[in-house]
């Protein structure tokens, strides 16, 4: 219902290490902080302080478990935003078009004031990344931080998404991932970046780096100087001392 | 529809201004960005030119605005009109309420100071609040260390000078090899992640040793799920493989350790002391000249393989008990839950890293012993540990085993191994001893918590050498008690053992819930009554920001302002802030002014030092000497030239020493709220025996001449207790603890059971908590934003008993412990050591409390696990009371608990469920914004 600009050069979004992500949850308090006094209407909690609290976050952090086979069982620390789709079903199902993919850098957004609160889009997005705003009746997403990333009144090293400025460990990068070139795409060649759902055609800017491969190295085992028990210490210290 | 694209502002403005002070959301003191709208907080990010954080912030970090605007702040200063616990309260004046706590505290300072027994939780200000206790004459002082992580920063003050987090931290630029044991999702917060990133960056390798595999343990290459409580002897087991390998640096031992200094092997009061010089400098043998010289003598090469008369060194001693079969990994694998194969492979990875691959700095440095090296030469395998391996019954001994383990690799202090950070390092001998000399009107004979070297330091009276501390600290049954035992204050002021107290003060301490062991006992000792129906604890004092469970509790409250709120120093004299590449301290000030009757507790204090003459704290004439807590910031001298901040000293241009400048808070400001000097880069490591870096610690001022030492092994401490309890000391242990000196003060590391595992088979269970990243340390909770992430905390059960009782999703369980039990919601987590199970520490809050509804699901489905902990160990018929503590530092062990779990029916609640308190503060606002 809402059609998709021609494909861009640029394609700005994230590259999210999934190797590296500790589930801090710095990156989802961070976002919120920013953009609650950001772009469009504040991200609002309900029952902020009640039962069932209950408030739009535009980005969110989740923990898996997985049991491998052959290995022992893992925690996978899953951070989820939206992912700026090349082919973006929560744009094309918009019957208002308030939802929006820009042309000069692909980012999707939601234009507030065209936004009827149908909720169309958040059942279309395969990725559960939106959220309907139940203070303001709006359709509440990842903006990229559109607000900072081309910002004049910020500094340049801080012309990057809130969640990426916070994240301790590092496990979160922007950049241009239309441009072979650029840093996030270097580092999604390195790292085996891989696309979230890949089945679902939607084609997502972000790239999530795979979790390196855990256990035991191989370590050839220490060598005895000797066997001490047979030996009796003067023995072993003998032999020690040899390599001083 | 075709494409449309709406006119969009990408420039818009931020702010109308940026103010940069320091975040108090836990002791980590990120630098942060304070964004100010129409004058109100829009906006906390992290300050990038800060040294710790350098820009980035946690989750608790970017929700600080939450902490600003919580429905929980208190309002006003309020005096109990109602039975204590019941939270009826009247709002009164500060003059009032300040009238009111001179009222009890002037005539206790004057008859009987050690009757204000002044505790702080959660303090960052303790050089500041332990001196305003020791002006005030009273023993009782000490902050929440005791019941945190006494037992690393002490084992690592006696072993080496320094432990983790603030005193020191991974080279994490060059580490090849990052091992982390304990339960650490929650210790430290920013700097480690940051290291993490940097280790990920590279790809070098981290290892994790945790019964759970969540948060730092969850990134880890490789996983060891140890049984809780058992770290220390797969550490020994560890040297065990590396000694036989002789995978150690014997270079580094010779000459930066005690090693080679000889142990007294004679029968006798000297026995295992060693063999000191005239000028009490410990002996060794030079294996050039053959002589016996003191230990620092220039141009020796010290011998870690001398025997002289039948003495031999704390080498030798060490090779023949950890050589021994007891601890090679067959002998230890059972208990430890790690196959032998595992423990074997963990050795050979970390020699390999140590030896195979050693970082080589071309920088030259000279030692101590006046010797010049070309090179720095490193072992780039590093450790991190906290409160896991700590909060035993065993910890101290286990911290030891540690930090032993990182010496014999030779890898403290030297290039991608351990770095410690200025003020550190710093030995026990450069620490003061315990004080606790009290006589009314008087001021403390000197600071409180210190570092004993032996039964003489020990805080017991001198007329009937009974204990001086209420909490019993620095005595036979807690001897080195360096951060005093919190946990024992309430027990031990109830039972009115060793005395009666008058006055109990706390800031920041929620003693009557999650900081407390066995919480409902403690509320019942908070409210028990004497036969003349007066309190037992008659009067309470409480300072908070915020309505804490431990409001009900107290008789007068002095409400805290929030930290954005406030004056603060933290300070090189206190737990600073710095790095191994710089010395660094910093400031809070008000960056938004209160909108409610409150002060910052500091700036009290220093009003009612003024009121009371505290000694330090009034002129000559009697006149406050401070107007608030800033002017004692800026004017206040520890000695002569050295103050709470190390920055803008004398003329604005001093560092370290400098007379007190006025205008330093303002240059704090404008420096964003910090500063910070670097080490030279001559000194970067070695720091113990560098020449360059002793040079500049005098020139900084953290010690008045250089003070180069040798590593401890060996603590010799230790074994003056040993040789007490043997019967060589004028200060005599009681009989009942003799034999528990005996075996537990060994100056050399062992490993014993936990406490804990006395009961036995009946409780199979090892049960633990943690506090999650997105709360840990954080004061205040629960922020309306992360409570949205932890608001419930079921109990984790691993894979074997979740099976074995047949749980399914949604079940609940009752627990049991010696202590009681509880009823709770339970989860499977099959990451996760098969006999452990653990849950998230302090998300469950008492009904009314912090301004949440009273069905907020903290109250209803939230539980403490404290329940289940008491601050004794079960009666063992002798009618003694033992504590469940560390038995050298009394740190209290947590992670002793042990459990059985059943299903049950699902609950309404979990259980014990308490009734609600009153709420000192108005309902919440139903939404936000």
């Amino acid at each position: 219902m809402t059609a998709l600009p021609p494909p861009s050069a640029k394609k700005l979004g994230l590259v999210i290490d999934l190797d590296t992500c500790v589930g801090c949850h710095a990156c989802v308090t961070a976002c919120k902080g920013w953009n609650d006094q950001g772009y469009g209407a504040p991200l609002s909690d309900m029952e902020a302080y009640g039962s069932a609290p209950c408030g739009t976050f535009l980005n969110r952090v989740h923990s898996y478990e997985v049991q491998p086979e052959d290995a022992a069982p893992q925690i996978i620390n899953f951070p989820r935003s939206c992912l700026h789709c090349d082919n973006a079903p929560c744009v094309t199902v918009c019957p208002t078009g308030a939802s929006y993919k820009r042309a000069e850098d692909g980012i999707v957004l939601v234009n507030e004031s065209a936004c009827i609160g149908c909720g169309l889009c958040a059942w279309a997005c395969p990725y559960g990344a939106r959220e309907l705003d139940a203070e303001a009746g709006v359709m509440k997403k990842c903006t990229l931080c559109v607000d900072r990333i081309y910002n004049d009144n910020l500094p340049e090293e801080d012309r990057v998404p809130a969640c990426v400025r916070t994240c301790p460990t590092g496990a979160r990068h922007f950049g241009d991932l239309g441009d072979p070139d650029s840093a996030v795409s270097r580092l999604v060649a390195e790292r085996g970046g891989y696309d979230l759902m890949p089945e679902m055609e939607t084609k997502p800017v972000n790239k999530y780096l795979p979790p390196r491969k855990k256990g035991a190295v191989e370590a050839s085992p220490l060598a005895p100087l000797l066997d001490v028990q047979a030996t009796g210490f003067a023995g072993w210290l003998d032999r020690l001392l040899e390599k001083f | 529809m075709g494409y449309q694209q709406p006119e969009l502002d990408t420039s818009p403005k931020v702010s109308d201004e940026v103010r940069k002070t320091t975040c108090y959301m836990c002791a980590c003191r990120c630098g942060i960005n304070v964004h100010l709208t129409s004058g109100k907080v829009s906006y906390i990010e992290g300050n990038r030119d800060h040294p710790i954080n350098k820009g980035v912030l946690c989750a608790k970090g970017a929700s600080g605005i939450m902490q600003v605007t919580a429905p929980s702040r208190l309002r006003a200063p309020l005096r109990r009109v109602g039975p204590r616990g019941s939270g009826a309260f009247e709002e009164i004046s500060w003059d009032e309420a300040l009238g009111l706590a001179v009222r009890w505290l002037a005539p206790l300072r004057a008859k009987a100071p050690e009757k204000l027994a002044f505790f702080t939780g959660r303090d960052q200000s303790q050089s500041f609040t332990s001196y305003w206790a020791q002006a005030f004459g009273t023993p009782n002082y000490a902050a929440h260390g005791g019941f945190c992580s006494v037992n690393m920063a002490a084992a690592g003050i006696y072993t080496m000078g320094g432990a983790f987090w603030e005193f020191g931290q991974p080279d994490w630029d060059r580490t090849k090899l990052f091992i982390l044991f304990g339960v650490a999702e929650d210790h430290d917060s920013n700097p480690i992640k940051i290291g993490l990133g940097k280790l990920k960056a590279r790809g070098a390798r981290v290892i994790g040793v945790n019964p759970v595999r969540s948060g730092y343990n969850a990134v880890a290459d490789d996983w060891y799920g140890i049984t809780p409580g058992t770290d220390g002897l797969l550490i020994l087991s560890l040297i065990h493989e590396l000694l036989k390998a002789g995978k150690i640096d014997l270079d580094y031992l010779a000459r930066w350790t005690n090693a080679p200094c000889l142990i007294e092997e004679a029968e006798g009061e000297e026995k295992g002391l060693m063999l000191r010089d005239i000028l009490g400098k410990p002996l060794v043998v030079d294996r050039l000249s053959g002589n016996l010289v003191p230990f620092d003598t220039p141009g020796i090469r010290p011998d870690i393989a001398a025997v002289r008369n039948g003495n031999r060194t704390v080498f030798q001693h060490m090779a023949e008990r950890y050589l021994a079969p007891d601890y090679a990994p067959e002998a230890v694998a059972e208990r430890c839950g790690i196959d032998a194969g595992r423990i074997r492979a963990l050795a050979a990875e970390i020699a390999h890293a140590a030896f195979d691959e050693p970082v080589v700095l071309d920088r030259p440095w000279t030692d101590f012993r006046g010797e010049r090296h070309e090179r720095m030469i490193g072992r780039p395998v590093t450790f991190h540990a906290m409160r896991g391996i700590s909060a035993h019954s065993n910890g101290f001994q286990t911290a030891r085993a540690l930090h032993v383990l990182q010496i014999l690799l030779g890898s403290v202090e030297t290039p991608g191994g351990f770095r410690f950070k200025p003020p550190y390092p710093k030995p026990a001998f450069a620490h003061p001893t315990p004080h606790s000399y009290f006589m009314p009107g008087r001021p403390l004979d000197g600071p409180h918590l210190g570092f004993p070297h032996g039964p003489e330091h020990l805080a017991l009276k001198l007329d009937d050498q009974t204990p001086a501390r209420i909490d019993k600290g620095f005595t036979w049954e807690n001897p080195l008690s360096a951060h005093g035992l919190m946990h024992m204050v309430i027990p031990n002021a109830h039972a009115g053992d060793p005395y009666r107290i008058d006055t109990l003060m706390l800031y920041m301490a929620n003693m009557s819930w999650n900081s407390s062991m066995n919480t409902a006992a403690v509320m019942a000792m908070l409210t028990d009554k004497d036969e003349d129906g007066e309190y037992k604890i008659p009067r309470i004092i409480y300072s908070d920001a915020y309505a804490s469970e431990m409001v009900a509790y107290a008789d007068l409250i002095l409400p805290d302002t929030t930290y954005l709120e406030r004056h603060d120093c933290i300070s090189l004299l206190d737990r600073p802030i710095c790095e191994a590449d710089h010395a660094a301290d910093a400031i809070r000030w008000p960056v938004t002014e209160p909108d409610r009757d409150v002060r910052g507790f500091q700036s009290v204090l220093v009003d009612l030092a003024g009121r009371l003459g505290l000694p330090p704290f009034v002129t000559k004439e009697g006149k406050p000497r401070y107007r608030d807590y800033a002017d004692y910031i800026v004017n206040h001298e520890r000695r002569p030239g050295v103050g709470p901040l190390m920055g803008f000293r004398g003329d604005g241009t001093a560092v370290g020493r400098g007379a007190p400048n006025p205008a330093q808070i303002e240059r704090y400001i404008e420096n964003g709220g910090f500063f910070q000097a670097e080490v030279p880069e001559g000194a970067a490591f070695f720091k113990p025996w560098n020449a360059a870096y002793q040079d500049w610690a005098v020139a900084m001022g953290f010690y008045d001449q250089p003070q180069p030492y040798i590593f401890q092994l060996y603590a010799e401490p230790m074994r003056r207790f040993q040789l007490a309890a043997e019967g060589y000391h004028e200060r005599q242990p009681p009989d009942r603890l003799r034999d528990r000196i005996k075996a537990t003060m060994d100056p050399l590391p062992i490993w014993y059971p936990p406490f804990g595992d006395e009961v036995g088979a009946e409780y199979p269970l090892h049960a633990l908590t943690q506090r999650p990243m997105a709360m840990y340390h954080s004061w205040g909770s629960q922020n309306a934003w992360l409570r949205q992430i932890h608001g419930m905390n079921p109990l984790y059960v691993p894979t074997k008993v979740w099976e074995a009782h047949g749980f399914a999703e949604d079940d609940w369980a009752r627990v049991t412990s010696p202590n009681g039990e509880i009823t709770v919601p339970v989860a499977h987590m099959a990451a996760l050591n098969e006999n452990t199970v653990w849950t998230w520490n302090a998300i469950g809050k008492r009904k009314g409390t912090w301004a949440l509804s009273p069905d907020a699901p903290e109250a209803t489905e939230g539980f403490l696990l404290n329940h289940l902990i008491s601050e004794l160990l079960p009666e063992k018929g002798d009618g003694q009371r033992w504590l469940n503590s560390d038995p050298i530092t009394g740190q209290a062990a947590w992670f002793d608990l042990r459990v059985r779990i059943e299903k049950v029916e699902a609950q309404a609640e979990a259980q014990p469920a308490f009734g609600p308190i009153p709420s000192p503060v108005p309902p919440a606002k139903r939404n936000r914004p």
